[in-house]
């Protein structure tokens, strides 16, 4: 039933904005104008491409981001369990997390959690 | 306290009694659907009206006045206005990516939304995975905002998609690690779980100083992962103009609008239910007319109130506190909160092995 209602959701989120968008496009005026399709700056007309290279500290931080989102996913379970298991998961889980901080400290001191 | 799974069931077992199992299942689905639809729009009408009055005192002007007594009608007029705008697509955007993205948006909203047990038994989703996969669900948000900012053909959409992508994703690591100090404690993942762990005090009172740095740093991060309050700077109006909807008019705009006004309240909510106890009513130990007189009050009249006051809390955050800069943004988030957050999880650990809590 649950896994019915995860779709039930996932429909209704669809049919939501595709119905308001046809309904909105059904009742809304229309205008034309060549100035109108053109990118919203300051008013004069735009230089060079959009779509170009930006600041690599962005990619740093998805990676970094990644790794420790891996770390969230491994410890979820861990995390359901500690109670039943007691000073075992503690200590099952400390190694872990010695590398993770081992890890964010290497990460600090190459420098990749400042914005340069 | 009142179970709402007691009309659901009366509900199932009517139909089922005048119409064969399938049909009877596909009024339900379609009756879940309405309802959600209802509900959602509702609370954005409700939070939008409360956030322009909340912050017009905290200015000292009065907000709006004028459409119906106090000024109620104006976010009416304000959707339909939306409504009746055109929506069009710059001409050179990536059509594709630049339609998908409002879908996105509302798809992680409604996932999300449907995951908050607002009454004892009338949560839509309940998985004995819960929290995880109301994480999960919420991180297709930030793959809506990627794509409209990428999708728009536009620098400042470009720049406002990349900030929040980078503010989002680093943020959400704190607020995972936050609700996961609460499984810590709890011992499980679902939300009518975590609740019924709730019934003889609400978290913040059973785990004590560790539940109360966890619900401290999950609305830091809530509040940097819906992009408000101090932490809005991916549509800093005086520099990107709008930031990733800068091109989306109409009610594409809206669907971000509302989306961003709806991740609000589910932080709100979650964190109402997970550190507050959700529907659970406050009982005072000894007091015993004082709890009885508090278990009159419905479950879903505690939950809204509950959440809302935590929505005043991010308000209250977001009109006093100025903007951040980004390099502020991420060293707060990667040298500060997360090894609290980590620090904290410890902490908890450490508490619940050797039974310190209540």
């Amino acid at each position: 039933m649950n896994f019915i209602l995860l779709l039930v959701v996932l429909l209704t989120a669809i049919a939501f904005v595709g119905i308001v968008i046809v309904l909105a496009k059904a009742i809304s005026p229309r205008s034309y104008n060549a100035q109108k399709f053109e990118p919203y700056e300051c008013g004069i007309p735009t230089r060079g491409k959009t779509w170009m290279q930006f600041r690599v500290g962005y990619y740093l931080f998805a990676i970094l981001f990644l790794m420790f989102d891996v770390e969230t996913v491994l410890l979820f379970p861990w995390a359901a369990i500690v109670r039943q298991t007691g000073v075992p998961a503690l200590l099952g889980v400390l190694f872990f997390f010695l590398i993770l901080v081992l890890g964010l400290a290497y990460a600090w001191r190459k420098g990749a959690l400042e914005w340069k | 306290m009142f179970d709402f799974s007691i009309v659901t069931n009366w509900v199932h077992s009517t139909l089922t009694s005048v119409m064969p199992e399938g049909w009877a299942v596909f009024i339900e689905c379609v009756v879940i659907a309405v309802w959600i639809i209802t509900l959602y729009a509702l609370l954005a009408i409700a939070l939008i009206y409360m956030e322009r009055k909340v912050c017009g005192f905290f200015q000292c002007r009065l907000g709006p006045n004028r459409v119906g007594k106090w000024g109620c009608f104006q976010v009416f007029a304000d959707v339909l206005k939306m409504l009746t705008k055109e929506i069009f697509n710059p001409k050179n955007a990536d059509q594709f990516l630049y339609n998908l993205a409002p879908f996105l948006v509302i798809i992680a909203s409604f996932l999300t939304f449907s995951c908050l047990p607002i009454n004892k038994g009338a949560s839509i989703l309940d998985f004995n995975v819960g929290v995880f996969f109301l994480l999960a669900a919420s991180s297709i948000g930030v793959l809506g905002i990627l794509l409209a900012g990428w999708g728009s053909n536009n620098k400042y959409s470009l720049i406002g998609a990349m900030r929040s992508g980078a503010q989002i994703v680093s943020y959400e690591l704190s607020a995972g690690l936050s609700i996961m100090t609460a499984v810590v404690l709890t011992g499980t993942m679902s939300f009518s779980g975590i609740i019924e762990y709730q019934a003889d005090g609400w978290l913040i009172f059973k785990g004590h100083i560790p539940a109360i740095i966890a619900f401290l740093t999950y609305l830091v991060a809530g509040n940097a992962e819906c992009n408000r309050g101090p932490f809005d700077l991916p549509e800093a109006e005086s520099e990107l103009t709008a930031g990733y909807h800068t091109e989306y008019s109409g009610m594409h705009f809206g669907f971000f609008y509302l989306a961003e006004y709806l991740n609000m309240f589910i932080i709100a909510a979650v964190a109402a239910t997970i550190f507050l106890g959700g529907w659970m009513p406050l009982h005072i130990g000894g007091l015993d007319g004082f709890n009885a007189v508090m278990d009159f009050i419905p479950g879903f009249v505690w939950y809204f109130a509950k959440a809302f006051f935590v929505v005043f809390l991010l308000m209250w955050i977001k009109w006093t506190f100025p903007r951040l800069r980004i390099d502020q943004l991420l060293s707060f988030e990667w040298k500060y909160l997360m090894p609290l957050c980590m620090a904290n999880l410890l902490l908890m650990t450490l508490m619940v092995v050797f039974g310190l809590h209540f």
